[in-house]
């Protein structure tokens, strides 16, 4: 047991610390410090040309999508040499927010199902940040059930065998920045609901494709509501059969859950330094006997999340495919996200409702208080991912559907009971 | 990085399971928790035989000479099936006492028969109601005879010695504490047997009227020794603890996978299978928190006091939680003496309070990591 590099592993570390040494961007460092939700924290400059031209250097040497194979742009390495390059990027990390989708879902669903002319046009370009992708999957009205969505593809009446697309999809991180999008659709409305459906993708300046972003109820605009009118898709730009649409999606989604990196954060270094420095009644908020049991629950949840990413990384550098642990990291740390701000606003007594730049902290639990909603639905609500705690890992039996044999048509839903 | 178990220490643990798989089913546990035996004798006859007592004492004391991280695994173990033998006062406290402050003749004199399960140790620190701090500490030590009053002192009943923390000679609050071996078969001891919320294993109260004292370490040394070794003992006791959740756990899953209610089995019904899940985070989080602990047991690391009151918090709340979860899951059935929900109950809750409660390691557990804050600063 011990914390230490294998001579491999430290040797790969070594060579990654000098690129980046010698190629990073420096004088973002102080800005990407203060990174908070949602944004890189860069300012001086157009965060999104800052988070390309790291990208692009990146490409250049190697350094991108290094889980990827060297012919599609990637560097080839293996996944504990991913988790260690990620140790060493560090800040600069936080540049890579709008290619996480597509590097992370989009490119291994592209990988997997597109044919070689397609790979070798579209992934070179994606791994190196020229173009962006987006994941068009959940609806207004299909969210954790994602197989009940509705924009629906029909065959051109022309007898190209291109197909029209109409609907909307929702939640859609990154769309106004996207070249191009992975659209799930609904083929057949008369088969059960998973059969029906059929996997894409598009350009996402393509004729009839509206992209506007969504006021969140943080009064941010991370996320975006898509529209399609009539959107016309060309048949060679569908990825596997028919009707095999949600057994695509499965690898996108697979993909989401092998992203681990070493514990998400909780907030909690940042309330523990706020509990030094602020006091209750003319002493350091930390003496106070209630506060130190509030900071030991978040401490050893902060705690748990940092060593079971540890226990995931072992089980990497030993070859082995991490276990289902990982799906515990979102579901503990929303939650903890979420409580902690509120906690840390308490002890800001009556001031805690003001969010301005006099706020302890720029503020920065009263953003979390209003980002940390998200947190717990985003990706898999907290309710999806104990169900799949539930089923995957202990074995217990799925619940009992009403709606898996029947046609798609004949499900009941919110405007139309059955 | 490797915060793992290396494959040796794991078919340790496997083979410990299997003996103990054999040797301590539920209803061995249920002789010592409805009979008069204070532990379970054969058990512990054959643990040692086994060498797992003496797992972690070195060879010249009739240890096997292994390392801490084979005693983590052991104590999960123990505590999976939540063993009624004395092996966290004899072997976690006594013989950790021993080790790290016993002079040569008193490790001469006591390894080999707490390795051996001839001779079974505690500790005695505590007196009486509320948080133990070193002004609660009245037993003293003069001219070598121990006076006062310990209670409750966990296998105080069958122990054979104990180390007790005394005030000796002049001096305040934690230098006024020193260690002391004493015979609890000899004069000037009278022990008594406590009822308690686990009865499968044994409390009592000790009072003791010039109790003969041999000092244990220096003088005035005796609460930061304590401390340390308390420590060390947390880490074990939580492995003991993550051990029990994941069995309560276990069984709350079987049943709910057996239990057919309203035409399904109840795991079905999402209310059951998210009250598992929450128990598979809590037990998942302690077990990667008792890895940190392991990790620091065995390398001596100084974040060791940070990563001791680490596993316990984490530890504690699991085996609560999944123990009081077991129950619910169980219904009805579950609050019978016939199913051995109960028995997880009643040790979840007293693990959390032996080595001092949860409240005392929240503080603890803060109070370090605003210590390494400074540091670091």
């Amino acid at each position: 047991m011990d914390f230490e590099d294998t001579p491999e592993e430290a040797a790969f570390r070594t060579k990654a610390r000098a690129w980046i040494a010698a190629n990073a961007p420096k004088h973002l460092e102080a800005e990407l410090k203060r990174a908070g939700f949602a944004s890189s924290g860069v300012e001086s400059e157009d965060p999104m040309a800052a988070s390309k031209a790291w990208q692009k250097k990146k490409a250049e040497s190697g350094w991108a999508c290094l889980h990827w194979p060297k012919e599609y742009g990637g560097g080839a390495y293996s996944p504990i040499e991913r988790v260690i390059w990620g140790q060493e990027e560090g800040v600069y990390g936080s540049l890579s927010g709008p290619f996480i989708i597509g590097h992370g879902m989009c490119g291994p669903t592209v990988m997997a199902w597109a044919n070689e002319e397609h790979k070798e046009r579209l992934l070179p370009p994606l791994a190196s940040g020229e173009e962006i992708w987006c994941q068009l999957f959940s609806e207004p009205a299909s969210g954790s059930d994602l197989a009940g969505l509705r924009t629906k593809a029909v065959p051109a009446d022309d007898g190209s065998g291109d197909w029209i697309v109409s609907g909307s999809k929702v939640w859609t991180s990154g769309a106004q920045h996207s070249q191009w999008g992975l659209l799930i659709t609904r083929t057949d409305p008369d088969v059960p609901k998973h059969k029906g459906l059929t996997m894409f993708f598009l350009r996402m300046d393509s004729p009839g494709v509206d992209v506007r972003p969504i006021k969140q109820a943080n009064g941010q605009s991370g996320f975006n509501e898509v529209f399609f009118n009539e959107v016309r898709i060309p048949d060679s730009q569908r990825l596997g059969a028919v009707g095999q649409g949600w057994e695509v999606s499965l690898t996108t989604l697979m993909n989401e859950r092998l992203s681990i990196g070493s514990g998400m954060s909780t907030g909690f270094p940042e309330l523990f330094q706020f509990c030094m420095d602020a006091e209750i009644d003319g002493r350091p908020a930390v003496d106070d006997a209630s506060v130190r049991s509030r900071l030991a629950q978040f401490a050893v949840k902060q705690s748990g999340l940092k060593y079971t990413g540890m226990r995931a990384i072992t089980a990497l550098s030993k070859g082995q495919t991490p276990g289902p642990e990982n799906s515990i990291g979102k579901l503990v740390a929303g939650a903890t996200m979420q409580e902690l701000a509120m906690f840390a606003l308490d002890l800001q007594g009556q001031a805690g409702v003001i969010q301005d730049a006099d706020s302890p902290m720029n503020a920065r639990f009263q953003a979390m208080l209003l980002r940390s909603p998200a947190t717990r639905i985003e990706g898999g609500s907290d309710e999806i991912l104990r169900n799949i705690i539930g089923e995957r890992v202990l074995g217990l039996p799925g619940d009992i559907r009403v709606d898996k044999t029947v046609a798609f048509k004949d499900i009941p839903t919110s405007g139309r009971k059955s | 990085m490797n915060l793992d178990f290396s494959d040796d220490q794991k078919a340790l643990q496997d083979q410990v399971r299997r003996f103990l798989a054999e040797k301590c089913p539920p209803a061995a546990v249920r002789a010592v928790l409805e009979g008069p035996e204070p532990y379970d004798k054969a058990l512990y006859a054959g643990l040692a035989k086994l060498g797992v007592l003496g797992v972690a004492i070195p060879e010249e004391y009739g240890g096997m000479g292994l390392s801490h991280l084979e005693l983590c695994l052991i104590a999960e173990e123990l505590g999976r099936v939540i063993a009624p033998v004395p092996v966290s006062s004899s072997i976690y406290l006594a013989a950790e006492f021993l080790l790290q402050a016993g002079s040569d003749a008193q490790k001469a004199r006591w390894l080999p028969k707490l390795a051996s399960g001839e001779a079974v140790g505690t500790f005695a620190m505590v007196e009486g109601q509320g948080r133990i701090s070193a002004d609660k500490v009245h037993a003293t030590v003069q001219g070598g005879k121990l006076s006062g009053v310990k209670s409750p002192i966990p296998d105080g009943d069958c122990a054979d010695f104990a180390i007790v923390a005394a005030r000796s000679g002049a001096g305040r609050g934690e230098s006024a504490i020193s260690l002391f071996i004493v015979d609890l078969t000899g004069p000037g001891v009278i022990r008594e047997t406590l009822t308690t919320i686990d009865p499968s294993r044994s409390y009592a109260k000790l009072t003791f009227d010039g109790a003969p004292a041999e000092p244990l370490g220096g003088e005035g040394d005796g609460w930061r020794i304590a401390a340390q070794i308390q420590d060390r003992a947390a880490i074990l006791m939580a492995f003991e603890q993550v051990g029990g959740a994941d069995r309560a756990l276990e069984m709350a899953r079987d049943y709910a996978l057996e239990r057919m209610a309203f035409g399904r089995p109840i795991g079905s019904f999402q209310a059951i299978k998210h009250l598992l899940a929450d128990m598979y985070v809590s037990a998942t989080l302690a077990r990667s928190n008792c890895y940190y602990g392991a990790w620091a047991l065995a390398s001596g690391s100084s974040e060791l006091p940070v990563a001791a009151a680490t596993a316990r918090v984490s530890a504690t709340q699991a085996f609560q939680h999944c123990a009081k979860n077991n129950i619910q899951t169980h219904g009805g059935m579950g609050f019978t003496w016939a199913f051995d929900c109960h028995l997880y109950y009643r040790r979840s809750n007293a693990l959390a309070l032996a080595l001092g409660s949860l409240s005392t390691w929240e503080d603890l557990l803060i109070e370090r990591l605003r210590g390494a804050n400074t540091e670091a600063a």
